[in-house]
């Protein structure tokens, strides 16, 4: 059985990993892809903190944290197919009207 | 610690050893007449060979986003029906309500025609 | 399970989600049928009935302590609902000026104001994320309602993007929260809260989340963008409801999770925050020309004002930030809806401020109230906005935090300048060229004067003999 540090080391890797992509990528699914990175390392320290308080209900946010991305990433495709559908592009840099 | 992993190891084993097994058997024992069709790799349909930038029809991603949506919510009705008989009548109510959202979901797509997979009858 | 009395408490809520659904089915059965925005209507105020009915009992559990309901929980729903109430009568005519009148978004509205419902009765860290991503996907898609124009989708992905960036960041303080204390009950975590470097930093993230949703700086980068390029009807659902619920989440959490514990010192991390989001908002609203734009500053300002009575972290400070937002919603409502009024109308660009020179003249009750809730807006007695702002920073001067305040009061003195800018351009400035104004309907002008007379009734109410809905919050 390894250490719970272990299991929240990596997760907040990943969690680091996302925020550092969501910054740095232009494009737009790479991006959304980089957010989806950081909500399943919050998934793994829940499950994570779960087995190691051995109550179920991180667990059960764990569910309703994947029930709510999935509905997140539907809405965020379907926008990104309308701005894709505008501009012919998904790059972030180039997607500009609006400022200040 | 490696010694749990040890029945993995028998399980690969004897699926790669079946898996030539049958293919064996199935060229010695099968007709084999090869022509350039069936020789083509199979990818669902797809043109496996091409440009990868490759624009598609929208389809693909509609339906793709409704998959996403009703695969996900069977995370909350598989706990339930693994324990329902001992969780009672309300739990059994609130399910039916939560599957009922789900319906009202499916009536809504499928009157909205996104699952229509005939693009000159597509609305969208 | 005591089912029914669950239900009952969560009344408004359950009737938002069901008329939701049913104006689903209706767009489903018959597309584009009127009788969804009917549906909408009454359900809302059925559903502002009984949490109007609901207003001054004590702060309950129900669902097993997922949700809280009475005391300041059905003062939040009352906010709420008001809030959807007035912006789904502006809707329906503004939506069909610019030919976006679907259905679908009146059913956007009510999940959105279901789960804002449970946002501000959340008694638990599941129920909170719940109700906060059941409002902010259904925001996702109004905001990209205008999805054939560049500028719409645009926005919308912004605001998509940033929420769901913020949304991980609040996810990931939930987790931590959870691992520190091994549970997920608020109030189970104010009691088994410790200084230990997780619950720390769970708190630290928590709160950053909450930040980026009420948009205060430096996490505010999405809001101009997004209030400009959205519907301005469900702009002014985005800038009130969805900040009130938040805010009203705000006060749950910070008030029965986080107590003092040492080396959390989330009141000066929060008046430091109120300090740069009142000047920044202020400063860069003064120098916008369109007024959407113009509007999404001072909703930034105005979210500095309220973390001020926030970061006092007494009860009376928390039922003076009910009471801002309280006064926030309708005031700010009735500017937005004044503003769709003239935006309605095609030819011109109405958002822009040089556009609207003499149009106070022209249309002299829209100009009339426009100024009513610009008036409120800046803070000038006797309407509702200074009569929030007196409370909020009341709270802060007897909490001791005196410099708190004055910058507060400099900041909003600052604020009357754009405010009044507005009203120079729609009285003393010459118009462009005639333009031919479409008169709105009965029910819409309608509303407009009840959200101006509640604006006034409500800035002179605290001096009545009768008056008494401040009494009624710190009841709570």
């Amino acid at each position: 059985m390894l250490e719970i540090d272990w299991f929240l080391g990596i997760s907040a890797i990943m969690f680091s990993i996302g925020i550092i992509g969501v910054l740095i990528r232009r494009n737009a699914v790479v991006i959304f892809m980089c957010v989806e990175l950081m909500l399943n390392a919050v998934n793994l320290t829940l499950v994570s903190f779960s087995s190691f308080h051995g109550n179920i209900d991180g667990q059960i946010f764990v569910f309703f944290a994947l029930a709510v991305a999935a509905a997140e990433a539907v809405v965020g495709l379907a926008i990104i197919i309308a701005i894709f559908r505008n501009n012919l592009t998904v790059d972030v840099t180039e997607i500009n009207l609006l400022r200040w | 610690m490696l010694d749990s992993y040890f029945p993995i190891l028998i399980l690969a084993g004897i699926a790669i050893v079946l898996a030539l097994l049958l293919m064996t058997l199935s060229r010695i024992l099968g007709p084999y007449r090869p022509n350039k069709h069936k020789l083509n790799p199979y990818e669902s349909g797809m043109d496996p060979v091409g440009e990868a930038r490759e624009r598609y029809s929208i389809s693909f991603y509609l339906v793709a986003m409704e998959f996403i949506v009703f695969d996900l919510e069977v995370v909350f009705i598989y706990p339930w029906a693994v324990r329902y008989l001992d969780l009672g009548l309300g739990t059994f109510i609130s399910m039916m309500v939560f599957i009922t959202i789900l319906l009202i979901g499916l009536l809504y797509t499928l009157k909205k025609g996104t699952l229509d997979w005939d693009l000159k009858t597509n609305k969208i | 399970m005591d089912y029914l009395g669950d239900l009952q408490a969560f009344l408004p809520g359950i009737i938002t989600a069901v008329a939701g659904l049913a104006v689903i089915t209706i767009e489903a059965l018959k597309s584009g049928h009127k009788s969804a925005y009917w549906v909408t209507s009454f359900s809302l105020i059925v559903a502002l009935f009984f949490g109007i009915q609901s207003l001054g009992t004590p702060l309950q559990e129900a669902f097993s302590g997922m949700l809280v309901h009475g005391g300041i929980a059905a003062f939040g729903n009352v906010i709420i609902l008001l809030g959807t109430l007035f912006c789904v009568f502006l809707s329906n005519d503004y939506l069909e000026g610019i030919d976006h009148n679907y259905n679908e978004v009146y059913g956007m509205i009510l999940f959105a104001t279901s789960g804002m419902i449970c946002l501000a009765g959340a008694n638990d860290l599941i129920s909170l994320f719940l109700g906060l991503e059941t409002m902010s996907i259904c925001l996702y898609v109004m905001a990209g309602l205008i999805k054939n124009e560049k500028q719409g989708a645009e926005g919308a992905l912004k605001y998509f993007l940033l929420g769901a960036f913020s949304t991980g960041f609040l996810l990931y303080g939930a987790a931590l929260l959870y691992g520190a204390t091994g549970t997920t009950s608020i109030p189970g975590i104010g009691a088994a809260a410790s200084s230990d470097l997780l619950f720390l930093a769970g708190a630290a993230l928590l709160l950053i989340g909450f930040l980026f949703k009420v948009s205060a700086v430096p996490f505010h980068m999405w809001t101009p963008d997004v209030y400009q390029a959205t519907p301005t009807t469900l702009t002014a659902y985005m800038a009130t409801a969805s900040k009130a619920a938040t805010f009203m989440a705000m006060i749950l959490v910070l008030s029965r999770a986080l107590p003092s514990v040492e080396g959390l010192d989330w009141q000066a991390v929060l008046s430091v925050v109120a300090i740069i989001t009142m000047i920044f908002g202020n400063i860069i609203a003064l120098v916008q020309d369109n007024i959407k734009r113009m509007l999404a500053y001072s909703s930034i300002a105005h979210a500095g004002y309220a973390l001020v009575g926030l970061s006092a972290a007494t009860p009376e400070g928390y039922s003076a930030v009910a009471f801002y937002l309280f006064a926030y919603t309708i005031m700010n409502v009735g500017a937005f809806g004044v503003v769709a009024y003239y935006e309605r109308n095609k030819g011109l660009d109405f958002s822009d401020v040089n556009n609207l020179a003499g149009l106070g003249f022209k249309k002299p009750m829209m100009g009339v109230m426009m100024s009513l809730f610009l008036f409120s807006l800046a803070g000038i007695p006797p309407f509702v906005g200074f009569v929030g702002k007196y409370y909020v920073f009341a709270a802060a001067i007897n909490a001791n935090m005196v410099p708190l305040a004055i910058v507060g009061v400099l900041a909003s003195a600052a604020s009357v300048y754009y405010y009044l800018r507005v009203m120079v351009y729609l009285y003393f400035r010459e118009a462009h060229k005639e333009t031919e104004m479409i008169d709105a309907s009965f029910l819409y002008k309608g509303a407009l004067v009840i959200l101006a007379l509640l604006t006034v009734y409500y800035g002179i109410e605290p001096i009545l003999p009768f008056g008494g809905l401040m009494e009624l919050i710190t009841g709570f």
